[in-house]
């Protein structure tokens, strides 16, 4: 999957916030890509900079954020400098999102219907009655039952779950090639989370849609995922394939993240946890953001800090592999 | 008390006030209004209640820049000989007098009746709330108006003309309480079902006790708020009713009283009578809309 | 629909039975009405036969029932300072005010909503700089001195528009109007102006908050994540959001207008209903200042229910059965 060329690629992306106490930063040196129909999770604690990352690829940080250093492409071509109206026209075109909770993200005064028809008629080359027509295909692609009678429905006549199907169908309406979905379950009952992923996930495949699927649900990661970025304090600090960094996780601090799930397939007495917290944004420690809380933290750990780079299977921002990069 | 000072000029409102050259302006303006005010009787140039002093020579001089104009009277002199700038010093005494005291009457009722409503529930709260509403249809300078002439029917005239600045103190704070009602009904609503409180409840505090430690602190900063813009509105109201001529007596004239009178003079050219109590007035209100702006959004993060 | 018309109707009966209770107690026992109507010299006989025309001698609920009985059929009883049925003189002054307060709310809405809608959108332009410190202005200087101001400028100084009165009017049935003549509409230019500032600049400042409002929520953030261009995520999602909270003070506001009417119509000596109400308030003309209080109740409740049927027309959220439980 990492050899085909990339659909969307962050390359040493910075996001700051100037604030009155001086300038935070929100994300330092994020880099990764996401290939055509590939699914990429996200997983970290929250303020993590999770959230941040989507919100960055999709042009809508909120301000005074904004994107200090680095560069995002788009089929090779940069959209984090693009002027409004043109980077307007790739949101929900090329770029589709999905926001966490279904009950805020429609507006509430106009029918499911008119917002699909708007979402398709501002891109797609269609008058509104064949937008219309394409709308009922997707509520009942999304699975809501009686599409044609339901499309002229408010949003609050439907339940969480059914509200977020119709975010799903607005983000996917207008065919775009990569979805930012925020934590796109985590608002929801827990009996429909699985629902929804299950519904995203062959959406996605169906139409050959790549996915950037932000989560602290790991389970959702590792059902989903084909690869998953930790992140952690505004950096990533593992990057690989799904089944690699579950399993045989690098840098430390996704070890303890995998080892805080409970296994499925034995009883253990006691689930690990990580020591301590994550640090604010105003107060990152020197050298590696995690020495504070890390088992195998030594010297270098607290003065330098590291940067992603090969071990083993995966990639990891941790000292521990240095010497195995420098082998190559 | 050192603690306190030092994290006052530790916070955010001191940091956002200090930020904001408009609202540093308008505390100085503010600030001169009130001393202008009550030192009156120790700096104003002139008494202008000393009917000995006044002498009808210096009827209707204009302000002193104007060819007319005296040096005695820097901002001009009424029908009577009396100085401007000395009758607005007092009057402002009388408006700032007027509107502080209704704004505590009215804080002072609202905050109870909220407190009431929003802890005990029920149909209590469905009472007063009503009662809240019905008032809150009827625009406060109306009230104001009503409960006055009412007063006005009720006391004979001699007795009225001595009471007349407590029925319009009583007027106006009348005329606000709702406000007060409703924001501290809403804040003790949502204290009220925080587990603190909740916690305070079920370890058997004494109602009184957790309204009073609990709920109170919770809601000072909204009523803050409402408080100050609400000074700005009584204040205003006291200047219409004057204007009016149905505020305070004529014997102890507020701005709007001053500008009433002036009122007469505009059509002979005398503007100035009119405009510079006028301009006291603005001056006063605005200081204190723009601070009550400002506290709004500084103890209000969301809104910034 | 129906069902909602007749329960905001059912809903504004007590506030009106309220509203005719003070205004009762305020007719029966403020002053002495029997005293006043006789003058200096009456008899013992004349007195009682008084007492009992105005029907003082019965008991107070009866007293009340009678009250709200000829209010309906519009009769007040005498004026005490003109002695003129207090009806009868509302009727010829009702058409000035409600003139002047149309202009007025015309004026505050036809220019308020837009540069509320303006300054929410582009916070920091300096021309939203400009109209907030125009707005604060506008907040802060009392009625009165604005038309005073206006009459100095543009009567006294400039001498280009009447300082008072209605100007012309032309009678059409018993409605007397000044839209027909010119001398009218110049007469109503200032006044207008006058009562119309202060509730433009609340009804900018009002619309301008709750924009921003609307412009942080989600799905306005979800609407441009959508790529919904500019002018369709501001006027389509946006304000049509923010009227629905805006509806509602907007209307109490223009019922604000006819009441604050008083203090316009006194500074441009405007021969309306609040010209007559202060001067009835003056000398404690009781039976116009009761009038005057159930008439504003009326008018307020009748504004009520026009914001509610808006309300209904706009939020969805309210057409549904309220049985399930909000959303």
């Amino acid at each position: 999957m990492s050899n085909a060329v990339p659909l969307l690629q962050v390359k040493n992306l910075r996001v700051e916030f100037p604030t009155r106490r001086g300038t935070l930063v929100a994300l330092d040196d994020v880099s990764f890509q996401i290939a055509p129909g590939e699914v990429l999770g996200v997983v970290g604690e929250s303020g993590a900079g999770k959230s941040m990352t989507g919100a960055a690829i999709i042009g809508l940080l909120e301000p005074p954020g904004r994107i200090a250093k680095g560069e995002i492409l788009l089929d090779g071509r940069r959209i984090d400098n693009l002027r409004y109206e043109q980077m307007r026209r790739i949101r929900g075109k090329e770029i589709g999102a999905i926001f966490q909770d279904p009950l805020t993200t429609l507006n509430p005064l106009y029918t499911v219907g008119r917002q699909l028809v708007e979402t398709m008629t501002t891109h797609l080359p269609i008058n509104p009655a064949e937008a219309r027509k394409r709308a009922i295909g997707w509520l009942e692609m999304v699975g809501i039952p009686a599409a044609a009678q339901r499309i002229d429905s408010y949003p609050h006549e439907f339940s969480g779950g059914m509200r977020q199907r119709v975010v799903i169908a607005l983000a996917l309406c207008a065919e775009p090639r990569l979805i930012v979905a925020d934590e796109p379950t985590t608002a929801l009952d827990v009996s429909i989370q699985a629902q929804v992923i299950a519904l995203l996930k062959r959406l996605a495949r169906e139409k050959g849609t790549a996915m950037m699927l932000v989560t602290h649900d790991m389970g959702v990661i590792a059902e989903t995922a084909d690869r998953v970025a930790v992140m952690y304090a505004g950096r990533i600090a593992e990057i690989g394939p799904v089944r690699e960094v579950v399993k045989h996780a690098n840098h430390p601090y996704s070890a303890g993240l995998m080892a805080s799930i409970p296994p499925l397939d034995r009883r253990v007495e006691r689930l690990a946890q990580i020591d301590g917290a994550m640090p604010r944004l105003s107060a990152i420690p020197k050298g590696c953001a995690y020495n504070p809380r890390c088992p195998r933290v030594f010297d270098k750990c607290r003065e330098v800090r590291p940067d992603l780079m090969p071990a083993g299977t995966t990639e990891a921002a941790c000292w521990l592999y240095e010497t195995e990069a420098a082998r190559g | 008390m050192a603690a306190v000072v030092k994290r006052f000029f530790d916070s955010d409102l001191w940091w956002s006030f200090k930020r904001s050259p408009v609202t540093v302006l308008s505390a100085v303006v503010a600030l001169v209004c009130i001393f202008g005010a009550a030192l009156a009787p120790w700096i104003a140039p002139h008494d202008p209640f000393d009917l000995a002093s006044l002498n009808l020579i210096d009827a209707f001089k204009p302000p002193v820049w104007a060819e007319d104009g005296v040096a005695e009277y820097l901002l001009g002199t009424d029908d009577q000989g009396r100085d401007v700038l000395s009758a607005i010093m007092y009057g402002a005494r009388v408006s700032l007098l007027v509107g502080l005291s209704a704004t505590a009457f009215a804080t002072l009722v609202g905050v109870s009746v909220g407190l009431i409503a929003g802890y005990v529930g029920g149909a209590v709260d469905g009472l007063l709330m009503r009662i809240c509403d019905i008032q809150l249809t009827f625009p406060s300078i109306l009230v104001a108006l009503l409960v006055d002439g009412v007063v006005r029917a009720v006391v004979p005239r001699e007795v009225h003309d001595q009471i007349a600045i407590f029925v319009v103190i009583f007027a106006i704070g009348i005329s606000e309480w709702p406000k007060f009602a409703r924001t501290v009904r809403g804040s003790t609503l949502v204290e009220r079902n925080k587990e603190y409180v909740q916690a305070a409840r079920v370890i058997g505090v004494p109602k009184l006790r957790i309204m009073a430690t609990h709920v109170l602190p919770n809601v000072v900063g909204p009523v803050l708020v409402v408080a100050t813009l609400n000074l700005g509105l009584a204040i205003l109201s006291e200047a219409t009713l004057s204007f009016l001529g149905v505020g305070v007596p004529p014997t102890q004239p507020s701005l709007g009283t001053l500008i009433r009178i002036g009122n007469d003079f505009l059509f002979s050219g005398e503007w100035w009578i009119t405009i510079f109590p006028g301009v006291a007035l603005v001056a006063m209100v605005l200081s204190v809309n723009l601070l009550g702006d400002w506290l709004r959004d500084a103890l209000n993060p969301k809104l910034r | 629909m129906f069902a909602f018309v007749i329960s905001r109707i059912l809903q504004a009966i007590p506030v009106l039975l309220t509203v005719s209770l003070i205004s009762f107690a305020m007719f029966a026992y403020v002053g002495d009405p029997v005293a006043i109507m006789l003058g200096q010299d009456f008899t013992e006989a004349q007195r009682d036969a008084l007492v009992r025309d105005l029907g003082l001698d019965q008991p107070f609920w009866v007293q009340f029932a009678e009250f709200v009985g000829n209010a309906v059929q519009g009769q007040f009883g005498l004026s005490y300072r003109l002695s003129r049925p207090v009806a009868e003189l509302i009727a010829e002054r009702a058409p000035a005010t409600l003139e002047l307060a149309f202009c007025a709310a015309v004026l505050s809405l036809a220019i308020g909503v837009p540069m509320g809608v303006y300054t929410g959108l582009y916070r920091n332009s300096w021309l939203s700089r400009f109209f907030l410190t125009f707005s604060l202005v506008g907040v802060s200087l009392p009625t009165f001195l604005i038309g005073i101001l206006l009459i100095l400028v543009f009567a006294v100084w400039l001498g280009w528009l009447p300082s008072f009165g209605r100007g012309d009017t032309v009678q059409i049935g018993w409605w007397s109007t000044g839209f027909l003549t010119w001398s009218g509409i110049k007469a109503l230019i200032l006044p207008s102006i006058t009562l119309g500032l202060f509730q433009l600049t609340l009804i900018m400042r009002l619309v301008r908050a709750e924009m921003m409002e609307v412009l942080r929520s989600d799905y306005i953030k979800f609407a441009r994540a959508r790529g919904l261009p500019n002018r369709v995520v501001h006027f389509g999602h946006a304000l049509k959001n923010t009227l629905v909270p805006v509806i509602t003070i907007v209307g109490l506001q223009l019922g604000a207008i006819i009441a604050f009417a008083i203090v316009t119509e006194t500074v441009f000596q405007w021969p309306g209903m609040g010209l007559l109400f202060i001067q009835s308030v003056g000398v404690a003309d009781i039976p116009v200042m009761s009038a005057y209080l159930l008439l504003i109740a009326v008018v307020f409740v009748t504004i009520n229910l026009i914001v509610d049927l808006l309300y209904y027309a706009v939020d969805p959220r309210l057409r549904i059965g309220r049985g399930k439980g909000g959303h």
